[in-house]
């Protein structure tokens, strides 16, 4: 497989009354061709951020990137000029959102909006562009679509209205898709379908898809990869198998146990104590050391760096460094197979 | 790795109070001192303040500070320019213009400050009688208030006009007619909105009584459009105000407010534009401080709003 | 459609019904009769004339006669100037504030949206708060403060334009640039808020995300959703250009229907204040109509048919 993205220490904070908040801190990963990479974390860890950056759609201001690249074909995204961003937007790299329900243009038919970007990126005709909609919809399960691409968004339900976002969004068959937490606002029976189709497309036109969700049901079914973020970093990235059956990093073990599991007896479900770290003034050391039952004099000073564990595996802690005392990951962490494969 | 010069000891176990870890990060400050301090950083807004005030004390002293008073004609003197006696100039009456500037000031600003505080009253009565009952309660005032609202305002006013005694107070009165209705709808929109609000269900699910929530939560909560639509309805009743006087159907003389001194400087404004441009300065003056304290009050009180 | 349509069309007629009623009374209530004021007749000549419009027939009888000649729009003569119909002088006056208004209302809406439309693309920069300061000043000049300004500064002083009267496409300018200035002002706040507020949306993310450039996305997917409270407006819109009008044409000494309405009441008319309030109300009513049906027009999630309560 290759490389097809690759995110170099990316920076990213955000100006707000007097104070900078520094939403991605030095982040860097990859995506493979034809991969699903989860990226992990509890609102404010910074993952929607760093996918938005991906496409530069993060408002500057506020916004600002403060450092790092984003590599895709070779060249720098945070490079390009806005007009240059303009034609990979959509056409290589598109995007869809968390809640169907405000994420298309009110007063437009669906098929208009399917049409805004096959005429833009691949010279379509008026017409063409329509032909071309009604198969998109067909493509993404939307029962007659001849009649529904004349449609607006308010006569569509919330899952169809997802389903018309991926279709716009596969339009142009993008060499990747991201999708910020597209089955949140979407029942339990529909998010099961909506990830269905995405794994579906994924084998058809071999996009890879960049998957920010802070569901791990979500990511067990559909990631190969994950990367866990917690105050702005990356924390633990890994196979999703290393990420379920050998987590390595303090967060990522109370992310586990605070998943609910078919095959133990749980009296309740654990909870991580504490509130993710001011931004604005991160701590110097670890970001999750005030919250770590497993804390060491080191963390509060010092930033752990990435240690592998395997060669797809690695993790940002200082338990794993060789002084440190051995730790068992804890009972409620574990997971066993029947937990995450429904 | 780049830490080789780390000891045993720092691998000690960290020994974190729980307490600590829970502790919340970022000062928590009150609803009200947040919005005290945004307030505070709006220039414009403080600007308006200190314009409001001035105008208020000038009101007040200026007449006396004169040494003339609005009402003496004196034919003699009419239509002079500014000057040491007569620092505004005098009309075409020869009446001093400072005087009455600020003679019409008081009227102009009482007019405003009452008709806006008796449209506070019933509004605020109004609109939490309607959302706080709601049901059949809320939808006999609504409609109420809906075909009122429907009817123009200024024509409502100028009709009872027509038919009740001209003074002062009927003008008010004519004034606060209908000009209760935005409040009364935005108090009971808030009153409908709170109502139905998680933390008002969480309060009422912990056994709060009725007056508790309405003493803890929705006057609280609701003061703030209250007092944003406060300041902005005074500036809009001294227009009207201005606007029924200078037609001639609001004030009527002696009594004189910058209306009526607009009105009758008007015909003479190619000779003497000074006449007109002492009222018409200080209405546009008074609009624009309520209206820039309005703004500010609004921007200060609604986070979500910028 | 017919449906909604009619059953409007019976809401406009019940609310007539109502102002009418409303007026009637009031005008009963109102102190002094019409010949009772400045005039010093005779009260036998009084008499007469009560006599001659009916005055001394029952109250009840009065009310039906009017209403029924109020439908047909009928509202007799004019108390103040003798053998003038009611009709006659709305029908001689309107013309003049139909311009004038209607003029007033292209001001308002053209520059008023762009000024919004230019305070949200560059919001937070120098267009930004220029835009606001403009708005800000227009919404604190009254309109007969405006007018007087314009006057002198274009009449009097530069003398390019004409003091008052209705005469030509360039006697219209300042009286209509007045009556604009308060809802031109109105809109651009209006219009800068929902724009800013419809440039924060998920959809606008949406459409940036497809690749369209800066300017499709602000003028094909944001103005379109952003000038809807715009067209709401537009009732409150007229009111206001109407209510404007009583003073701008007195200053402008324009003989329209404004400055005969402010004339009727000054000189307790009775019968052309009834006929100038239920015309103005049956104008509003149906301009009303208008904007509700250009708003379903524009947003698909309102079906006209079952607006209903949405209002």
């Amino acid at each position: 497989m290759s490389e097809i993205l690759e995110v170099k220490d990316l920076s990213v904070s955000f100006d707000t009354y007097g104070s900078e908040v520094k939403a991605v801190r030095n982040v860097s990963f990859q995506l493979m061709k034809g991969e699903t990479l989860a990226i992990v974390g509890e609102s404010g860890s910074g993952k929607s951020v760093t996918a938005q950056s991906i496409i530069r759609l993060v408002p500057t201001p506020p916004g600002k990137f403060i450092g790092g690249e984003i590599r895709f074909n070779g060249e720098d995204l945070l490079q390009k000029s806005e007009k240059q961003m303009e034609s990979i937007r959509g056409k290589e790299i598109s995007m869809i959102f968390q809640d169907p329900m405000t994420s298309l243009n009110p007063t437009m038919t669906i098929g208009k909006q399917i049409a805004e970007g096959l005429m833009k990126h691949q010279n379509m005709s008026k017409k063409e562009a329509h032909l071309r909609g009604i198969q998109l919809l067909k493509l993404v399960g939307i029962p007659t679509p001849e009649v529904r691409i004349k449609q607006y968004p308010h006569q569509y339900s919330g899952g169809m209205r997802q389903r018309a976002m991926i279709a716009i969004a596969l339009s142009c068959n993008p060499k990747i898709l991201i999708a910020d937490e597209p089955t949140t606002a979407l029942d339990v029976t529909i998010q099961a379908q909506i990830l269905e189709l995405m794994r579906q497309i994924q084998e058809e036109m071999g996009t890879a898809i960049i998957l920010i969700t802070h569901d791990l049901g979500v990511v067990a079914n559909t990631a190969t990869r994950v990367a866990v973020m917690y105050g702005g970093k990356i924390v633990e990235t890994g196979m999703v198998d290393e990420i379920f059956f050998e987590p390595k990093h303090p967060y990522t073990w109370g992310l586990l146990g605070s998943m609910p599991k078919l095959d133990k007896e749980q009296e309740e479900l654990q909870v991580i104590p504490g509130s993710p770290p001011d931004l604005a003034d991160p701590p110097t050391g670890c970001p999750f050391v005030t919250r770590c039952p497993y804390a060491m004099n080191v963390c509060g000073e010092h930033m752990p760096s990435d240690t592998s564990v395997s060669s797809t595996h690695e993790a940002a802690c200082w338990l794993l460094d060789e002084r440190a005392p051995k730790v068992d990951i804890p009972e409620s962490a574990i997971v066993g197979g029947n937990d995450i494969y429904v | 790795m780049e830490h080789r010069q780390l000891k045993e000891i720092d691998f000690e176990p960290l020994h974190l109070k729980q307490s600590e870890a829970e502790k919340i990060v970022g000062e928590s400050t009150s609803y009200w001192k947040d919005a005290w301090r945004r307030f505070r950083k709006n220039k414009l807004a403080l600007f308006g303040i200190i314009i409001i005030l001035l105008l208020a004390v000038l009101a007040i002293m200026g007449g006396p500070i004169s040494g003339h008073n609005y009402y003496e004609n004196q034919l003699l003197e009419a239509n002079q320019p500014p000057s040491g006696t007569h620092w505004f100039g005098t009309d075409n009456l020869g009446r001093d213009v400072f005087a009455r500037t600020w003679y019409g000031a008081q009227i102009s600003l009482f007019i405003g400050l009452m008709a806006a505080l008796i449209d506070l009253i019933i509004g605020v009565i109004w609109g939490a009688v309607a959302g706080f009952f709601g049901g059949k309660v809320d939808e006999i005032l609504m409609r109420i208030a809906d075909v009122l609202y429907g009817v123009p305002y200024l024509l409502v006013v100028i009709l009872l006009l027509v038919v009740l005694p001209q003074n002062l107070w009927t003008l008010i009165i004519a004034m606060t007619i209908t000009g209760w209705i935005n409040m009364a709808r935005i108090v009971r929109g808030q009153v409908m909105q709170l109502r139905s609000e998680e933390f008002i269900m969480a309060s009422r699910s912990l056994g709060a009584s009725n007056t508790r929530i309405l003493r803890k939560h929705l006057i609280p909560n609701s003061l703030g459009p209250i007092l944003v639509t406060l300041t902005l309805t005074i500036p809009s009743a001294i227009f009207t105000e201005s606007f029924l006087s200078f037609l001639g159907i609001g004030v009527q003389a002696p009594l004189a407010s910058w209306g009526t001194m607009s009105s009758d400087a008007l015909p003479a404004l190619q000779y003497y534009p000074n006449q007109l441009f002492f009222p018409a300065v200080f209405i546009c003056l008074t609009m624009l401080a309520f209206n820039v304290i309005g703004d500010g009050m609004r921007d200060a009180l609604d986070p979500n709003e910028r | 459609m017919i449906k909604y349509l009619l059953k409007r069309i019976g809401y406009i007629i019940l609310s007539l019904f109502l102002i009418i009623t409303v007026t009637f009374i009031l005008m009963k209530a109102a102190p002094g009769g019409p010949f009772a004021s400045e005039r010093a007749s005779t009260p036998a000549i009084e008499a007469q004339m009560n006599e001659a419009y009916g005055f001394n027939d029952p109250i009840h009888e009065q009310y039906f006669s009017y209403l029924i000649n109020a439908f047909t729009f009928d509202f007799g003569p004019s108390f103040k100037y003798v053998g003038q119909e009611v009709t006659e002088i709305i029908g001689r006056s309107f013309p003049y504030s139909l311009i004038l208004g209607l003029e007033a209302i292209f001001i308002a809406i053209s520059i008023g949206v762009l000024l919004g439309v230019i305070a949200a693309v560059k919001h937070n920069k120098f267009g930004d708060y220029l835009a606001m300061v403009i708005a800000v000043l227009g919404i604190s000049v009254p309109s007969f403060i405006m007018a007087a300004i314009l006057q002198y500064i274009f009449a009097i002083y530069l003398q390019v334009l004409p003091i008052a009267r209705f005469e030509s496409f360039a006697h219209t300018i300042l009286p209509a640039a007045a009556l604009a200035t308060t809802p031109l002002a109105f809109i651009a706040r209006l219009m800068r808020s929902s724009m800013l507020d419809v440039l924060n949306r998920d959809y606008i993310k949406t459409a940036k995300s497809k690749g369209l450039s800066e300017r499709v996305v602000t003028y094909k997917h944001a103005l379109r959703n952003a000038i809807l409270p715009v067209v709401s407006y537009l009732g409150p819109l007229v009111v206001s250009i109407l209510t404007g009008s009583f003073i701008i044409e007195k200053i402008f000494g324009i003989p329209g229907l404004g400055s005969e309405f402010v004339v009727s009441v000054t000189n307790r008319d009775y019968t052309v204040i009834m006929g100038t309030t239920v015309f103005f109300s049956v104008l509003l009513l149906v301009s009303i109509l208008i904007v509700d049906l250009i708003y379903g027009l524009i947003d698909p999630r309102i079906n006209v048919t079952s607006k209903e309560g949405n209002k």
